[in-house]
């Protein structure tokens, strides 16, 4: 593989890794701790969604991430062709 | 049947399990013993991390913290899991294709020096220890109080039987002895969960039995928050302003100290292929998250029914649980106004009643009146969750010992065969260490294992991401970074840990940040150092910067390989 396609998917994976990360920065961090009292005002049945955010769909939201991620980079590694045989 | 001969029945039958499994994979090489011959499936591996992972913290406190703090409690279920997408995402993948067999090795290898390998080498020891202790009171605690043994007989059981299947197994018994106790604890953890979810509110499924309706007709969490409100605590699920700023923090420090704790990472090199580690990490996440998105609600229904049982209710009322904990002297109550009446309330000279959290998760199934064999159950998952965790640290300490400090460093010409008799010999010393300093604990089991944390965060996490990320990074960087993070995070816990004898008080705290948190601060420090030294001083030579360029991608990852 050349060096520039080496280049070019290393800056794929980086770009992956920054839209993954934000979305896993913004279910925990954001809507599950800074934000979690403005959308405590918020119900979804019977919990307060800052709250529900917190204790369960932050968790649900790191799962499907890590899926995601291994799907993406799957995909990558055979359009760059260099998975494992 | 009581309580005690189930609990004699089912532990039993668990612990002939794990030594049966044990037995029929024990370990012939050192491949086997160090990475189970690198030959795992990534489902196998992904219920061995989890095991590994969820520790007597995690299963028999957690919840029980959470049912006192709410929404704080959020820390742990997020922190917790959180960390397993840094695993996924930046580490996991790259650490395979590099294929060796330790996190020092890596270490080692990448900045090119055997300073960096000893320093590695420490921190891992450290780390592992500090948190191995605490498991080890944990088992003795378990078996303390339900086979009413001493406290430290407690331990010389869990001694022994870690002693023998991590001796004999290494890494390839450890592995499929903790598939086994996956099984056990998480089947241990949802029976009660879901019976007292039909009880509380009809739907069997708990994570959404929390959110559900009661038999009057009012939300769970609702009546919970008036219940807490009544009482005088703050509203169960509300986030104020100076929790948020702890619960940021102490949730960061978790999640990268997951990302940097050598048990964890080592659990990446056991698989076959790139794809594997990437996938397996997926399938551990999602095994932990049945018993992390549990708890909260295990935590919500045990809140509701402890304040509806025992709040202003006649003290000569109380159920036959009460009164055995009461004989642990893990409840407290205090008559203050003589009137025979609890008074369970925030207020803290009217409070009248003190309950150690972290027996709620035991004290649950008898709180909410289930068969003896639930309770029973519960105490076999205890002990399956802190037997994996202690099996799956001591290793690292066995190999960072026969292989890092032995092999790698001081002899290099030993056979394997005398490699794995040190590794053997290390194991056993390493267990025997941890019980007799799990008898005398530095402090409690959370606190024991938060520290580990910190310094897991502040040490390892940049060192190796950096590794990975920046070309540019050399070993005088990674070193010092290393050095200054975990001196500073461990300074700081002992300077604001009354309980480990520091003069610290709450109002020093910088920018507000409680010792747990500590590491997230920690790991910016190490890694704004790193940055800065690296630039001031030459670079790494051309041929780690290849192996750098090699890790990044897939293709070529032979098995774990010794050289």
């Amino acid at each position: 593989m050349s060096d520039k396609d080496l280049s070019l998917y290393w800056k794929k994976n980086l770009q992956y890794l920054f839209i993954l990360l934000s979305v896993w920065f913004a279910v925990s961090y954001g809507c599950g701790i800074l934000f979690a009292e403005a959308l405590n005002s918020i119900k979804l049945g019977g919990f307060p969604l800052g709250f529900w955010f917190a204790q369960q769909g932050a968790i649900y939201t790191f799962v499907i991430l890590i899926f995601v991620y291994v799907r993406l980079m799957n995909n990558l590694d055979k359009e760059f062709d260099v998975d494992e045989k | 049947m009581g309580v005690q001969t189930w609990t004699f029945i089912i532990v039993g039958l668990t612990f002939l399990l794990y030594i049966g499994v044990a037995i029929w994979a024990r370990a012939g090489s050192t491949k086997e013993f160090y990475v189970a011959g690198g030959g795992v499936s990534p489902l196998a591996n992904g219920m061995a991390t989890a095991a590994d992972w969820m520790s007597a913290a995690s299963y028999l406190s957690m919840a029980g913290l959470i049912s006192f703090m709410g929404y704080s409690g959020s820390q742990y279920l997020m922190g917790w899991t959180g960390g397993y997408v840094l695993l996924a995402l930046l580490l996991a993948p790259y650490l395979r294709k590099f294929g060796k067999f330790t996190v020092p090795d890596f270490i080692g290898e990448r900045y090119y020096s055997k300073q960096a390998r000893m320093v590695a080498l420490i921190c891992a020891i450290f780390v592992s220890f500090t948190y191995v202790v605490g498991q080890m009171k944990g088992v003795g605690v378990a078996f303390a109080r339900f086979l009413e043994v001493p406290f430290t007989t407690g331990i010389l059981i869990g001694i022994g039987i870690v002693f023998f299947y991590a001796v004999l197994g290494g890494m390839k018994g450890i592995t499929y002895t903790q598939v086994a106790q996956y099984c056990v604890l998480i089947f241990a953890f949802t029976v009660p969960a879901v019976f007292i979810s039909l009880q509380m509110v009809g739907n069997p499924i708990p994570q959404l039995g929390f959110g559900g309706t009661m038999s009057d007709g009012t939300y769970l969490l609702d009546k919970l928050n008036m219940l807490s409100t009544d009482l005088g605590f703050a509203e169960y699920t509300s986030a104020g302003m100076n929790d948020r700023i702890n619960v940021f923090f102490i949730t960061a420090s978790l999640m990268l100290g997951t990302a940097g704790l050598p048990h964890v990472i080592v659990r990446f090199f056991t698989v076959p292929r790139v794809r594997d580690a990437r996938i397996s990490a997926g399938y551990a996440l999602f095994f932990i998250a049945i018993l992390y998105t549990t708890a909260p609600a295990i935590a919500s229904f045990a809140r509701v029914n402890l304040i509806e049982t025992v709040s202003n209710k006649s003290y000569e009322s109380m159920p036959e649980w009460f009164t055995k904990w009461e004989q642990a002297e893990l409840i407290t109550f205090t008559d203050k106004n003589s009137d025979g009446i609890i008074q369970y309330v925030a207020n803290k000279d009217k409070n009248e009643l003190i309950i150690d959290r972290d027996i709620m998760v035991l004290a649950n199934p008898e709180i909410a009146n289930l068969p003896a064999w639930v309770i029973a159950l519960v105490v076999s998952g205890g002990l399956a969750a802190a037997l994996s965790t202690a099996a799956g640290l001591l290793l690292v300490i066995a190999t960072s010992i026969s292989h890092d400090l032995l092999k790698k460093s001081i002899m290099p010409h030993i056979s394997e065969k005398g490699e794995l008799l040190a590794a053997r010999i290390a194991i056993a010393v390493a267990v025997v260490g941890a019980g007799l300093a799990g008898m005398n604990p530095p402090g409690f089991v959370a606190q024991v294992v938060a520290l580990a944390f910190g310094l897991a965060a502040s040490s390892f996490f940049p060192a190796i991401i950096l590794g990975i990320f920046d070309k540019r990074m050399n070993k005088e960087g990674a070193i010092t970074g290393m050095i200054v993070g975990i001196l500073f995070t461990t300074i700081y816990i002992w300077y604001f840990k009354p309980q480990l004898g520091g003069p610290g008080t709450p109002d020093g705290y910088w920018f507000g940040i409680k010792p747990e948190g500590i590491g997230t601060l920690g790991m910016l420090v190490n890694l704004a150092i790193s940055l800065v030294v690296s630039r001031m001083t030459a670079p790494p030579p051309q041929y780690v910067q290849d192996m750098v360029e090699d890790i990044r991608i897939p293709r070529g990852a032979g098995a774990a390989v010794e050289h």
